[in-house]
């Protein structure tokens, strides 16, 4: 049957089994795209005619700023998939997206603080941009505050996969409104423009620490679901064959 | 089980399992109810007789096996049963800032029709002063009375139905339980006391309670 | 009690109350309760009335604070009245009962939020003007601060019914209620105090107006139906 593979997929066991296969492999592959990436976006790249080496932080900024807004994403997805089809893996990815995405949205505030003291002047500039991402990081801290505050951890489940789908039907108007209210009080700072024609000598180096983002955060995500499974199943056989024979 | 061809099965149960936070609460339950007739769970503490309750009118949705209401099964068969149900819980679904005739007409009964029904719980003359003023059994009682509406739905589903009343409390509840089964109506009932009706049967929860504790690895394990 | 002889009649289908019965079983509640409806108004009062302690009682400072500060005042006034629209409803089992009526969940959500917008977003839009002269609102912002008050605590009404159904089983919900709705309520406070200052500034305020309009639409349309789904999700435990 077609759906015979989602249906496994499904399976904690199965996907447990599978994914403990591919941890390696994409821990290497972060490591090798990050160090990469990295020396050669901090070593080798030119700098940027107008901002010196402070632009340098993109390749951090970037990466955690488009990561934040896919993960929530990814967040309200499977969550949605396990609101229909009931699938518990689902439910684990959500949670288990919800704490990493927090984290990645903050680097990118963070960051994105640090990049604009030399370019604003001041650490916290209300931009368009940094405010959606901060209240991109309020509905990431009310989906784990309401997967704390529910007890019963299939209801807990569900309500998050909720708040989290209609969070996801929020973020486009929520950005616009931001982009509205942004250009109505434009502050009298610089606007950094977009780099909508970046160079290639910068380009590639970009592009390296992002799929090398996208890695550890698929090593990251998959290690706490992983994780999530054998906690929310310790009743099940297969948990207790893992935990006896070690792997 | 008093399973005759004169009375159709209205409600049947297949193999059902209930779970809570993970704990398999029974499994194998299998009993069907028919027109007619009326089924007593029973259980100890903890057996998982409100669990039953509130799977069986859609409300916790977290079970293995097959439910199925006048030949379809559930989920899909959902809002038909809730047509001709009638689900008295724990909690009565008695509002403390309006008076018994406002809850009842909430519950859609006409003026007329939830008068009488008060009339019969025995309290006429406090169709008019807010809930929160009346005792626990009297309000216990406003909530019964939905039982005493004309045209009351078919299938009751009652937890615990005769807590907090008196002597002539039970007996008159008893006494409009058996007029609804005579009238073809159907009973699901949880108490501790023994019940004079008619055609009853019991389902003893204890006798499907979970001794394997690791659930085993099925396809079905998928979904929650 | 009595000892009449009582035959039913068994039908297959149940009487269900309608839309207009909701809506006045509501209001009853709502009117019988007025401490509820009260308590939203005057911490908008008051808070609003500590503002110049803190702030100064300079007329241009409270001039050019007021529109936003009015907004931001009656969406926490909204906020916390949120707590208890389902509250009491669930301990008492009607929330269940709800549930279960042949109808869908989504007008009797409906109703509810409609009536706590009467509750409390009505009044508290009526009640605008007149900390707008505490506050030196300048003359030109007073009907759009009215009308920007009326549809956005319309909205912030039904979304915040999401919220209070998702923590509706939760022991302490205040904060945690907070937390979860405040991100979904920018849109309508950006639009509601861009509106006012766009009135103050002698702009045209249609369009963001018009948007309000939009969100309260989209708003009556999505939100009761995602209510509704929370509302079977916190009763499945």
């Amino acid at each position: 049957m077609a759906w015979q593979w989602f249906h496994r997929l499904g399976s904690p066991r199965w996907f447990y089994q599978k994914t403990g296969a591919w941890l390696p492999w994409l821990a290497l592959a972060s490591a090798v795209l990050l160090i990469v990436g990295s020396i050669w976006g901090l070593g080798f790249a030119p700098e940027d005619a107008k901002q010196g080496n402070s632009y340098r932080i993109i390749f951090v900024h970037v990466p955690a700023a488009f990561l934040a807004l896919a993960g929530y994403y990814l967040m309200a997805v499977s969550g949605a998939i396990g609101l229909i089809w009931k699938m518990k893996l689902a439910f684990a990815v959500m949670r288990a997206a919800a704490p990493i995405g927090a984290v990645l949205t903050f680097i990118a505030l963070f960051t994105g603080a640090i990049w604009g003291k030399p370019t604003w002047g001041a650490y916290w500039v209300w931009d368009a941009r940094i405010t959606s991402m901060l209240i991109l990081l309020f509905l990431y801290i009310g989906v784990m505050a309401l997967s704390q505050a529910v007890n019963r951890e299939q209801v807990a489940d569900r309500a998050c996969a909720l708040l989290a789908l209609v969070g996801t039907v929020n973020i486009p108007i929520i950005y616009k409104s931001v982009d509205w209210w942004f250009t109505l009080h434009q502050p009298a700072t610089l606007r950094l423009t977009e780099a909508s024609s970046i160079d290639p000598s910068m380009f590639y180096p970009l592009l390296t620490v992002i799929i090398g983002f996208y890695c550890m955060y698929a090593w990251t995500l998959l290690t706490h679901t992983r994780t999530l499974l054998l906690r929310r199943e310790i009743r099940t056989k297969w948990v207790q064959q893992v935990l006896t024979e070690g792997k | 089980m008093p399973v005759t061809p004169k009375f159709p099965v209205v409600l049947q149960v297949r193999d059902l399992a209930c779970d809570r936070d993970g704990r398999r609460l029974f499994e194998g339950l299998d009993f069907s109810l028919c027109t007619g007739t009326a089924i007593q769970i029973k259980g100890s503490n903890g057996a998982g007789k409100t669990t039953l309750l509130r799977t069986l009118i859609g409300t916790a949705s977290d079970f293995r096996g097959e439910i199925l209401w006048c030949g379809s099964p559930f989920p899909g068969a959902l809002p038909v049963l809730r047509e001709s149900l009638l689900y008295i819980g724990h909690q009565g679904g008695v509002r403390d800032s309006l008076t018994p005739l406002e809850n009842l007409i909430w519950y859609g009964a006409t003026r007329e029709s939830a008068l009488w029904a008060l009339d019969c719980v025995d309290l006429s003359g406090f169709e008019g002063s807010l809930c929160h003023g009346l005792s626990a059994g009297e309000n216990r009682r406003v909530a019964l009375a939905r039982l005493f509406l004309p045209q009351a739905p078919s299938l009751w589903i009652l937890d615990e139905p005769f807590t907090a009343l008196d002597a002539v409390g039970v007996a008159t509840l008893e006494q409009q339980m058996a007029a609804h089964l005579h009238s073809g109506g159907s009973i699901l009932l949880t108490s501790h006391q023994p019940l004079s009706l008619g055609r009853l049967a019991s389902v003893d929860l204890s006798d499907f309670m979970v001794d394997e504790p690791l659930v085993a690895m099925e396809a079905e394990h998928v979904f929650s | 009690m009595s000892s009449v002889d009582i035959h039913p009649l068994v039908s297959g289908a149940r009487a269900v109350p309608d839309f207009a019965t909701f809506l006045r079983i509501e209001m009853l509640l709502a009117l019988r309760r007025r401490a509820d409806i009260a308590n939203p108004l005057l911490f908008f009062v008051s808070v609003l009335a500590l503002l110049p302690l803190g702030l100064g009682p300079e007329p241009e400072l409270l001039a050019n604070v007021a529109p936003g500060m009015i907004w931001v005042m009656a969406l926490l006034a909204t906020l916390l009245s949120q707590e208890s629209l389902l509250r009491s409803d669930f301990e008492n089992g009607t929330l269940e009962q709800l549930t279960l009526l042949p109808q869908p969940l989504y007008f009797a959500v409906l109703a509810k939020s409609l009536v706590h917008w009467i509750a409390t977003g009505l009044p508290l839009a009526l009640l605008s003007p007149l900390l707008a002269v505490m506050l030196n609102l300048p003359g030109e912002g007073y009907l759009c601060l009215f009308v920007s008050l009326l549809m956005g605590t319309a909205s912030l009404s039904l979304i915040g019914a999401i919220g209070a159904a998702l923590t509706v089983a939760v022991r302490r919900p205040g904060l945690l209620l907070a937390l979860i709705v405040m991100p979904l309520y920018v849109p309508v406070l950006i639009f509601g105090t861009g509106a006012v200052q766009a009135a103050i500034d002698g702009y045209a305020y249609s369009a963001q107006l018009a948007i309000l309009a939009a969100l309260l639409a989209a708003a009556a349309a999505l939100a009761p139906l995602a209510t509704a789904v929370a509302v079977r999700i916190s009763l499945d435990n």
